[in-house]
């Protein structure tokens, strides 16, 4: 294989359902999570936090607290740099409060101490006088002419005049000419949605382990998705030069894009220099709902034109999403990502970025794309309905394919939509029959997917294993489809590969394991390496026979001459040349850094059946399939879990899952029992089809899998509702109340 | 301080522990067990499951001192040695854990489900697991694996 | 010289256009020549955007190359979950 070569067949190890390498430590309790480290002389901490939506800290009087026997130290903001601006002033206000707490669970200071239970008890000695001041929690509410301000000034120059000082970004995109669409065609539909905000609901809380000394290096171990953001955030937090702070990612237990971002980790480096003790700090499940990062919560009007034949003529969106007390609600992406499955002539869609009082919303799988497709799948929906067509003729008909325009501007590339679309069409699910009080629904789904900065290093053993060190943290099973695309270039077995997850000392910069990017661009990053360390491995036997570099190749696992005129040598396997490695030239090292930017996209579409029970409004999911793009399946059985588990927190989102807040600005559901994820009794096997359309930006054809897999959940069991019971639910969570007044509605009028 | 003698995996054990102190805290942090996870600390997430004299627990849940004078068994002690527990070979195979964190939990679950009911339905499966969240699988190649370890235990008994 | 679309939220900041033309031979000399003829924009462009060439996104490089009829789209910046 040449540098940069394709390759789509004939592969050995790729495709295979191999065992992940991490899996015995993880079934046996040796693997070491977030909580899981310790250091001689640690001390623990905790964090007082806000009770108030929305107050001034008038004064923090912490000598009861540093009176207790066993407290060590007690920062607030003054511990932490000063002179930040923009985003990383942001981060820091969010990692501890400045003059204002802005949420329920705003953290104000934070206590170390000997045990866990004396930080505790310490943290409810600190006493914080407040000024309570006017809150918002809602979107809409936020927006009115009467709301309170965030904070003054928080506004880009994209925002309009006359916004609210609480409205802080404006997308507005499309092409062609809505109205001329919506002249032509046979039936409008227009309504509104709302979807509150939900948590990524990992089920390991953070954690992390922190020393840092007077001479300002540190070491850094916690739960993150990417350790070399954490090392630049939290150097910045702190003043430190980024290259003294060395992060170590430990295993992590879930992040769905709630680990991108830094909460605790500042907190127990500021305890840490303080007290010149290692810090342990772990977030308690309630302090994660309150003070980590939701979804934003959305308000959004859409409005559709179709043809009696099915051609959608022009589609309208209007995405308003609450992302806390801070700017950054992804609305582009819900904007952007609303009409992408569909090729429009005439669309326009405009976001709003707001700010309540409520924690800075993080990334959650795909950001932003599953809320739109819910507002925009529910009312292609109704129009398929009222126009009597099926609705993955529909989709079909509209679907955005290679070659058309999206509805974001650019002409797609090889895109694999359509291909979702047939393979659900012709799955047994969508023509199965259906039971009395059963509905089915459809939605397709959209996210782009990343590349991103990544580093990879791939060293060989003098036995003819190899060492590959990553700098994306393992959330599911990615150590194994490194592994097996660096045993596929080398031609040795999946074994002898092990791969570590490097920390920030060791490798280059490596963003993030977000965006879907891991099995793309850490596995371009991974080919291109064993490439790398095969050419050397060429030129050394290259050298060996006497002949040219070129007349050599690679094949399973050894050095070949290329042909007849090369000169007859016998192969010379991967063991025998890395033996002699020190003495023909040094170690065999292959690596690669760039940032690579052919990360396909992908699509979906998902099939499910719902059953509504309208005496209780309580709605069971019976049947689900999901059919989703990936390029290529590194490990098929990954993917399907991605798949899956991706469907199953749809399933949450559009049943359950809900941030309450009450009148008084608190969230009133911080606990598993009262924020309820789906359990294994709520759902049912979900099935999987894994469609492989090329992506040409990766030598295997890879696109990212991890996001796209929530984006249709929402909407299809929002279209399944409306089959089994006869109403359309315009807000998310379909809970039991909102079901039930939503049938008390219909038959009230009608 | 509590003076707490008892039984982990078979091995007898002593530690002191504070009134409050739960046992999962006491296993983690006195005692280094950090194969118990906590994701709640409320008894809703089951990532803390333990056995104490046979019955399943969730063991943020259970003081530490009460564990004085009691057989506890952890996901330490499932292997016996260098070989798997049928289990953990199963969840490994069937790609039933993502992450992880939630694997230990549900091990020690679904091996005292197995012992009480050899031949569990899938429902059976689902609701006594309904204890235990796991928020990447979506259970689907959970409940697979436990359902064919299920399966070979009875063809091998 | 290669024509650039903006999305029209920029209008405001390109003397009405969604569409103008700019003298570029990368990605990088697309963003710092919109700038010049647009100061306007140079607070959208200093956020940070991505640019799709030809229909592939280039979510942060500056080197990706750009021909004269290339299709050009300044987009927002993207990123993941
Ligand atoms: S930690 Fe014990 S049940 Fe969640
Ligand atoms: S595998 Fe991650 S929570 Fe179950």
């Amino acid at each position: 294989m040449a540098f940069d070569d394709t390759k789509t067949e004939d592969f050995k190890v790729v495709g295979q359902r191999v065992k992940r390498p991490d899996g015995v430590d993880k079934v046996t309790g040796k693997a070491k999570f977030g909580a899981d480290a310790v250091a001689p002389g640690m001390l623990f901490a905790a964090i007082v936090r806000s009770p108030h939506a929305h107050a001034r800290i008038v004064k923090i009087d912490t000598s009861k607290a540093e009176a207790l026997s066993g407290v060590k130290g007690i920062v607030t903001r003054a511990d932490f740099a000063t002179g930040l601006t923009g985003g990383d002033l942001d981060v820091l206000e969010n990692v501890m409060a400045g003059e204002k707490a802005l949420y329920d669970g705003h953290a104000v200071a934070a206590v170390a101490a000997t045990s866990q239970l004396i930080a505790r008890d310490a943290a409810k000695l600190v006493e914080v006088e407040y000024e309570v001041l006017p809150h918002v929690t809602d979107v809409d509410k936020a927006m009115a002419a009467d709301a309170p301000v965030i904070r003054e000034g928080a506004a880009d120059q994209s925002v309009p005049e006359g916004m609210h000082a609480n409205v802080v970004r404006y997308h507005e995109s499309g092409h062609g000419d809505i109205e001329a669409g919506f002249a032509e065609a046979d039936l409008v539909v227009e309504d509104s949605f709302k979807t509150e905000a939900t948590h990524q609901g990992y089920i390991e809380p953070h954690a992390c382990l922190a020393q840092l000394g007077g001479d300002n290096k540190g070491e850094l171990w916690c739960c993150t998705q990417g350790h070399w953001n954490v090392q630049k955030l939290c150097a910045a937090m702190l003043g430190l030069e980024t290259s003294q702070l060395r992060v170590t990612a430990s295993e992590i237990g879930g992040g769905f894009g709630g680990k991108t971002a830094v909460f605790i980790e500042p907190v127990a480096l500021a305890l840490s220099r303080k007290t010149s003790r290692p810090v342990k700090l772990v977030m308690s499940r309630s302090e994660v709902f309150r003070a980590t990062g939701p979804t934003a919560s959305t308000s959004m009007d859409i409005k559709i034109g179709m043809k009696k034949d099915g051609t959608i003529t022009a589609g309208q969106g209007t995405f308003r999403l609450q992302g806390g007390a801070f700017p950054g609600a992804p609305m582009e992406f819900t904007a952007m990502c609303a009409f992408a499955p569909y090729n429009l002539q005439n669309v326009k869609q405009v976001g709003y970025d707001v700010m309540a009082n409520r924690p800075k919303q993080a990334a959650y799988r795909a950001p932003g794309s599953p809320m739109a497709a819910f507002a925009v799948e529910s009312v292609i929906d109704e129009l398929c309905k009222k126009l009597g067509l099926d609705p993955i003729e529909v989709r079909l008909k509209n679907a955005s394919k290679q070659g058309t325009k999206a509805s974001f501007g650019p002409t797609w590339d090889r895109i694999g939509l359509v291909e979702t679309l047939e393979a659900a069409q012709s799955h047994p699910h969508y023509s199965a029959p259906l039971k009395e009080g059963q509905g089915r629904g459809i939605s397709c789904g959209f996210w782009f997917n990343h590349g991103g900065e990544t580093s990879v290093t791939l060293a060989l053993s003098e036995d003819g294993t190899a060492q590959l060190s990553v700098g994306t943290p393992d959330i599911g099973g990615s150590r194994a489809s490194m592994a097996q695309m660096a045993a596929e270039e080398l031609g040795i077995p999946y074994e002898n590969i092990r791969t570590t997850i490097a920390d920030t000392a060791t490798l280059g910069y490596n963003e993030v394991s977000h965006g879907s990017r891991v099995t793309y661009a850490s596995g371009l990053a991974t080919i291109k390496a064993a490439r790398a360390a095969v050419k050397i491995l060429c030129a050394r036997a290259a050298a060996k026979w006497g002949i040219d570099e070129d007349a050599v190749v690679w094949e399973n696992g050894c050095a070949k001459p290329s042909g007849p005129n090369a000169g007859e040598f016998d192969p010379l396997p991967i063991d025998k040349l890395t033996r002699s490695m020190g003495r023909t030239g040094g170690p065999i090292v292959g690596h690669f850094e760039a940032t690579p930017e052919g990360a396909g996209v992908s699509f979906a579409t998902h099939i499910v059946d719902a059953e509504v029970d309208k005496e209780t409004g309580q709605t069971k999911v019976v049947r689900y399939t999901v059919v989703q793009d990936a390029g290529k399946a590194i490990n098929p059985a990954y993917v399907e879990g991605q798949f899956q588990g991706g469907a199953a927190q749809g399933i949450g989102w559009a049943l359950n899952e809900e941030y309450i807040y009450g009148e008084d600005g608190r969230l009133q559901n911080s606990v598993f029992l009262d924020y309820r994820i789906p359990v294994a009794s709520d759902l049912p096997m979900i099935d999987t089809v894994i469609v492989e359309v090329p992506n040409p930006g990766h030598p295997y054809g890879v696109r990212g899998v991890g996001e796209t897999s929530i984006c249709p959940p929402l909407a299809a069991i929002a279209n399944a509702v409306s089959n089994a019971a006869g109403v359309r639910l315009k807000e998310l969570p379909m809970s039991p109340p909102r079901i039930l007044a939503a049938l008390e509605d219909q038959a009230n009028n009608g | 301080m509590i003076h707490v003698n008892t039984k982990i995996n078979g091995d007898d054990v002593e530690f002191l522990c504070d009134p409050r102190e739960t046992l999962l805290d006491a296993l983690r942090d006195k005692l280094g067990l950090t194969g118990s996870k906590e994701g709640c600390g409320t008894g809703d997430c089951g990532a803390c499951s333990v056995t104490m004299d046979g019955r399943l627990v969730c063991s943020c849940l259970v003081l530490g001192a009460e564990a004085d004078g009691k057989e506890i068994g952890t996901v330490e002690g499932m292997a016996e040695g260098e070989n798997l527990h049928i289990l953990q070979e199963k969840f490994i195979e069937h790609a039933a854990l993502q992450c992880g964190i939630c694997t230990p939990g549900i091990l020690v679950a679904t091996k005292s489900l197995l012992e009480k009911h050899p031949e569990p339905t899938e429902t059976q499966v689902r609701y006594w697991l309904a204890g235990n969240l796991c928020r990447c699988t979506g259970y689907d190649k959970i409940i697979r694996a436990v359902m064919e370890t299920a399966a070979d235990l009875r063809k091998a008994s | 010289m290669v024509e650039v679309n903006l999305w029209s939220g920029l209008r405001a900041f390109a003397d009405g256009k969604d569409c103008v033309e700019v003298d570029a031979k990368n990605v990088g000399e697309v963003l710092s020549a919109l700038v010049e003829q647009y100061p306007g924009l140079e607070h959208v462009i200093e956020a940070g955007v991505s640019v799709a060439v030809d229909g592939k996104v280039i979510a942060s490089g500056l080197t990706e190359p750009v021909k004269p009829d290339s299709e050009v789209y300044l987009m927002q910046q993207l990123k993941g979950g």
